[in-house]
């Protein structure tokens, strides 16, 4: 186990964690825009996903500790990569330039991370920890979604969830050490359409409740 | 071809024992030739200010052909300047107007203490290099040419590694002060030659160990290092140091 601590702990070690439990957060993503996808079908077609995904509620409890337990590792070895990296640099330029490299994603990484953790809380807050019986999924989202203010919040967050697989999805494969001219504008790719498809899809969530119910 | 003139203002970083914690100060460079290199244009301004009775700019150089790694410093905002794969001696006046305003600052790193100006203690590179980054041949007879096959391919990818000159311009670029590039080059021209690979595993594990040691930032792939070094090496040799690294630690 001392390998392990050992060789996790350095500045590959944090990035793989990071890499790993992004890849987990890329999965769920996906599954959950599938899901939510039954919305623009009406609440009938809603409701009957949210049953069918209720059949599976065992599994369904592991995947939440899963989860929960990948959110721990991501947020505390981002944290400590976020200080680390500050303190890397302890006299700033006085004239900063890019060179090119960087892109909005990666500039932003801590910062969009930071405010999706916050947005997570708010939504588990209002979909995930209510009571279930008195209050359907579908009513839940009617009711956040009625509120402007809430509406606004969530759609200016997805958009920062996008920006956030922009960088992370390739970064990911960076990090695994999977980059070779063959194959990574492919996987640049991919992360570009995955991050504008996870914007999109749950953009338009708040908008069609607001618009047609 | 007669020669062009130009007039600067430089606000060079001077940081000396009289003035411990540094600080900008500016300097007219006047009838500054466009055919000089940075460094040259450095060496007037510092005869002026000899003459002046102000102390020299202190500022590392070494060959002045770009191929040494000595010299180096961020000047307006860009490590060895803003042309692309250019070291700071091969950076010509000619690429700046008349006028300009150049603010040279040295590099900036925790792990680069600042000496004096422009002169930054690069002993930490040495400690990676240190760490690992040689192959143990004991003395003997000289081996035939082409004993060892080296396809031709891997001959080119570590060669294009190996033309890291460390300068340190990635650790300067890296908004993270990171020296992945710099470990990545290093790792991977051993890595891709058979006379590398006996020590491969160790040579991985023990020169990231000693990179995290030395006070460097963490890789968040920003990727400015790739587009600031001075012999275009890719991020693609920082995958390729994952590799080795996942690979040395799974076994």
């Amino acid at each position: 186990m001392n390998w392990f601590a050992q060789n996790i702990s350095t500045a590959i070690g944090k990035k793989l964690l990071m890499a790993v439990t992004g890849f987990g957060f890329v999965g769920f993503i996906l599954m959950h825009l599938a899901g939510n996808l039954s919305f623009y079908f009406g609440k009938d077609a809603f409701l009957k996903y949210v049953e069918t995904l209720h059949t599976l509620d065992p599994i369904i409890v592991v995947v939440e500790l899963v989860l929960l337990a990948l959110a721990v590792i991501h947020v505390s070895t981002g944290t400590i990569l976020f200080f680390q990296n500050r303190r890397a640099r302890t006299t700033r330029y006085a004239v900063n330039k890019t060179a090119g490299g960087r892109t909005i994603g990666s500039r932003t990484m801590p910062y969009t991370g930071f405010l999706i953790l916050l947005f997570v809380i708010l939504h588990l807050s209002q979909f995930h920890f209510i009571d279930h019986a008195v209050q359907t999924p579908w009513d839940a989202a009617v009711d956040t979604f009625n509120n402007g203010l809430f509406a606004l919040i969530y759609m200016a967050a997805v958009i920062l969830v996008g920006i956030h697989i922009r960088h992370g999805f390739w970064s990911l494969f960076q990090t695994l050490g999977l980059n070779n001219e063959k194959y990574m504008p492919l996987i640049q790719t991919i992360g570009i359409v995955i991050a504008v498809a996870a914007a999109v899809g749950f953009f338009f969530v708040p908008v069609y409740i607001r618009a047609v119910i | 071809m007669s020669t062009q003139t130009i007039d600067l203002t430089l606000k060079v970083w001077r940081q000396h024992k009289n003035n411990p914690r540094g600080s900008l100060e500016t300097y007219p460079a006047k009838g500054i030739s466009t055919d000089m290199s940075f460094l040259e244009m450095l060496d007037v301004v510092n005869e002026q200010l000899t003459a002046e009775g102000i102390e020299p700019i202190a500022f590392d150089h070494d060959c002045r052909e770009g191929i040494c790694g000595m010299c180096g410093a961020v000047v307006n905002g860009r490590a060895h300047g803003h042309m692309p794969e250019t070291t700071l001696c091969q950076l010509h006046m000619r690429h700046f107007k008349n006028g300009d305003t150049i603010v040279i600052e040295p590099w900036r790193a925790r792990a680069f203490p600042v000496i004096k100006d422009l002169v930054v203690d690069r002993n930490a590179l040495d400690k990676i290099i240190q760490a690992g980054g040689y192959i143990s041949i004991n003395a003997g007879g000289p081996q035939d040419g082409n004993a060892i096959p080296v396809p031709r391919d891997n001959a080119e990818k570590a060669f294009n590694a190996a033309a890291c000159i460390g300068c340190g311009a990635c650790v300067a670029a890296c908004p993270n002060a990171s020296a992945m590039l710099f470990a990545g080059a290093k790792i991977s021209h051993l890595a891709l030659l058979p006379q590398g690979r006996p020590e491969a595993k160790k040579r991985a594990l023990s020169m990231v160990r000693a990179m995290d040691t030395l006070g460097f930032g963490n890789c968040s792939n920003e990727a400015e290092c790739e587009a600031e070094c001075p012999k275009g090496i890719s991020i693609r040799e920082i995958a390729r140091m994952n590799r080795e690294f996942i690979k040395a630690a799974l076994s």
